[in-house]
């Protein structure tokens, strides 16, 4: 069992003749992915890696079983490239492109959502099963993929693709490994948040507990809190904020664009409060997550 | 990035959204002269960008020669450095209803929302206090805005007749606006309901979303908001600045946002997350941090060089510590390569100025390796973030 990706998972990438899409695309290959084709308006004939490169998304579902996409266009052909893969039945769709205007963002999720696609991102790098599947960029050049994540029993839900990587490599490190880890995206308006995909982790057998990574700004953390305290989960979830030095800061912003704080409910000591009042773990420090994890599954 | 209220209100005259009589006073003689032509009592709001100014930037006077005074006092408030941008002289009508709307993004349900409510103030203040005098409506970014959504909202304020009209013209204009001008927030803090019936809107906050300054330039031009104004809370420093610089000239991999703190502890650190979790750690362990920074998406070494000499250079600095989380995309031998050069052409010895180098992932072998021949220790991934933190702190003294 894994989190929205399997073994026989296939994907396309749009964009796919970008810098940062040849580096993934490589490195997803090298890691076992089965990437089925590509899309660049005008470079339709060549192949990426051998992977066949066309002009258009319908070009690759009209002949195969397309599960998901990954969008990495620049920022303002994103929307359309979303709605291209939404069009053409692409259910699963990761946008990697950074600095979407939310409204644009809330466009394609809206629009995913009437078709019965689901949108993982903006600004974010992606989902892994361990040893199964890479959907997207985390973790780098394979190798350095297999040191950080290994097969294990931690999901991971993170607003910050690096925090992604270095959060898992400590629960690699500690002998818990990850189920699924799933880089959500640090923008105010992304297509799912903790609350969406925690149903997901509570149906997979292999997650025994949740892990997330939050920063400052929007509702995301009491969003969570609730769905936590209303669902009467099987699930321990750790939490780890982020960015608390910015509570003296007020106005600041630092880092991912969500991390703007202008509502009450948007401040690391807010959600810090309202996780705990519904259970969660919170951690002081990256080190403590995997004893906090252990303490909580009995292990 | 925050407007000042003028530049606000223009882009709702714009949308013919009814305002109260008001004129931005650059003196305080051309202040006491729009008060005695509006008459009666004004208000008078000195433009500024500042979180928690609101108390010390506003004076209700009730004659010319007060404004006067008033307006003398709030042209010398301090806004993070700036000087205020004039002062909003406004009428000040009272009516029989006050009301409040707030227009924002809902991260829940991912789309637009707009709360109003029967008094004046932020929805967000009032939220806690009074739930049930509040309302709210989603809306669309993917359809065109429609009327009838304002027209239930106003029917649940519990308006009727020409009330409920007038509301729903205002609070159509307003939606179709904020998304027109890719508005992050805008909140009308007080409408009134005056003696005629007619609504007149009084207090704006507005917020522009920053990932849509380039798209919304025309409208940004119109407002005369220069292409370097980015609204920030203070002035940036000249550390800041040349942060920016460093960052503008090369297109490979980014550095910021820099900021200036006053500790001395010299950060080197990336990335977005890593540097939010790095900095915390670093108070966390007692130290006091000199600056921020955000290594990502692979920089070039000239990049981590120039960083590494401008924070190394800050005043008060003796050591730096270069950390990030384990990087993918980033690579810790281009970063290693960059410190060591820029710490060298200081005519400095790495291994004295360097408290840690943490950076493990993606050519971490390389890294490695360039760091030994300086006799610079290499920590790799099985030092956590917070170790590395504790043990810059505690070299640091």
């Amino acid at each position: 069992m894994a989190v929205i990706v399997h073994e026989d998972f296939q994907f396309i990438v749009q964009g796919i003749t970008g810098r940062e899409a040849l580096n993934f695309t490589r490195e997803c290959l090298q890691y076992g992915s089965k990437i089925i084709g590509g899309v660049t308006p005008g470079k339709g004939g060549r192949e990426v890696y051998g992977v066949p490169v066309y002009d258009t998304v319908r070009e690759i579902t009209d002949k195969e079983r397309v599960d998901g996409t990954i969008i990495t266009v620049p920022l303002a052909f994103a929307p359309d490239a979303a709605y291209e893969a939404i069009d053409a039945g692409i259910k699963e769709i990761i946008i990697i492109t950074e600095g979407i205007p939310r409204k644009d963002a809330s466009a394609i999720v809206e629009y995913a959502d009437l078709h019965g696609a689901r949108l993982i991102g903006p600004n974010c790098l992606g989902i892994i099963v361990p040893d199964v599947c890479r959907f997207g960029s985390l973790g780098g050049p394979a190798v350095d993929c297999r040191k950080a994540f290994k097969p294990g029993v931690v999901g991971v839900m993170s607003r910050s693709g690096g925090m992604t990587t270095e959060i898992c490599n400590a629960l690699t490190l500690s002998g818990l490994g990850v189920s699924t880890a799933i880089s959500i995206g640090g923008d105010p308006v992304i297509g799912s948040t903790y609350a969406d995909l925690i149903p997901l982790f509570e149906a997979d057998e292999d997650t025994k507990a949740v892990v997330v990574y939050s920063e400052p700004g929007g509702t995301a953390e009491a969003e969570l809190a609730r769905w936590t305290k209303e669902n009467d989960s099987r699930l321990p979830i750790v939490a780890f904020v982020a960015g608390r030095f910015m509570d003296e800061m007020p106005g600041m912003s630092f880092g991912h664009a969500g991390t703007v704080v202008n509502k009450k409910v948007d401040s690391p000591a807010d959600k810090m409060r309202r996780m705990r009042e519904a259970g969660i773990s919170v951690a002081e420090e990256i080190g403590d997550i995997p004893g906090l994890v252990r303490e909580r599954i009995g292990n | 990035m925050r407007f000042y209220e003028f530049e606000a209100k223009q882009l709702l005259a714009k949308s013919r959204i009814p305002l109260v009589q008001s004129e931005v006073a650059n003196t305080a003689e051309e202040a006491e002269k729009i008060a005695s032509t509006i008459g009666g009592p004004v208000i008078l709001k000195a433009q500024a960008i500042a979180p928690g100014l609101a108390a010390a930037s506003t004076r209700e006077v009730s004659d010319p020669g007060a404004a006067k005074a008033a307006a003398t006092e709030l042209l010398g408030i301090d806004d993070g450095g700036r000087k205020p941008r004039g002062i909003l002289v406004e009428a000040r009508p009272t009516g029989e209803a006050v009301y409040s709307l707030s227009f924002t993004y809902d991260g829940t349900a991912k789309r637009p929302v707009v709360a109003a409510a029967n008094m004046a103030g932020k929805i967000d203040d009032l939220a806690d206090e009074h739930p049930d005098r509040i309302v709210r409506r989603h809306f669309s970014a993917l359809f065109p805005f429609s009327d009838y959504i304002a027209k239930e909202l106003a029917k649940s304020l519990s308006l009727g007749g020409n009330d409920l009209k007038r509301m729903t013209r205002i609070v159509s204009g307003l939606a179709r606006l904020f998304l027109k001008y890719d508005l992050a927030d805008l909140d009308i803090t007080s409408i009134v309901k005056l003696g005629d019936g007619n609504f007149v809107v009084l207090d704006v906050e507005a917020d522009l979303e920053i990932e849509a300054r380039h798209r919304q330039r025309p409208m940004l031009d119109e407002l005369g908001f220069s292409k370097d104004d980015l609204r920030q809370v203070r002035e940036p420093t000249e550390f800041e600045l040349e942060g920016a610089r460093i960052d503008a000239e090369d297109p490979r991999g980014i550095i910021s946002p820099i900021a200036e703190f006053d500790g001395n502890i010299g950060l080197v650190i990336g990335a977005g997350g890593g540097s939010l979790t790095l900095t915390d750690a670093v108070r966390k362990h007692g130290g006091r941090p000199a600056n921020y920074a955000a290594i990502g998406g692979n920089p070039s070494v000239d990049k981590a060089r120039r960083l590494t000499k401008l924070v190394l250079t800050k005043p008060g600095v003796d050591k730096i510590a270069v950390m990030s989380n384990v990087v993918s995309n980033t690579r810790a031998d281009l970063v290693a390569r960059g410190v060591i050069k820029g710490i060298t052409e200081l005519g400095f010895e790495p291994a004295d100025k360097i408290l840690i180098f943490r950076v493990p992932g993606a050519w971490e072998a390389d890294a490695a390796k360039i760091l030994e021949k300086y006799g610079v220790e290499y920590c790799d991934r099985t030092v956590s973030i917070s170790e590395a933190a504790r043990r810059a702190v505690e070299k640091v003294g």
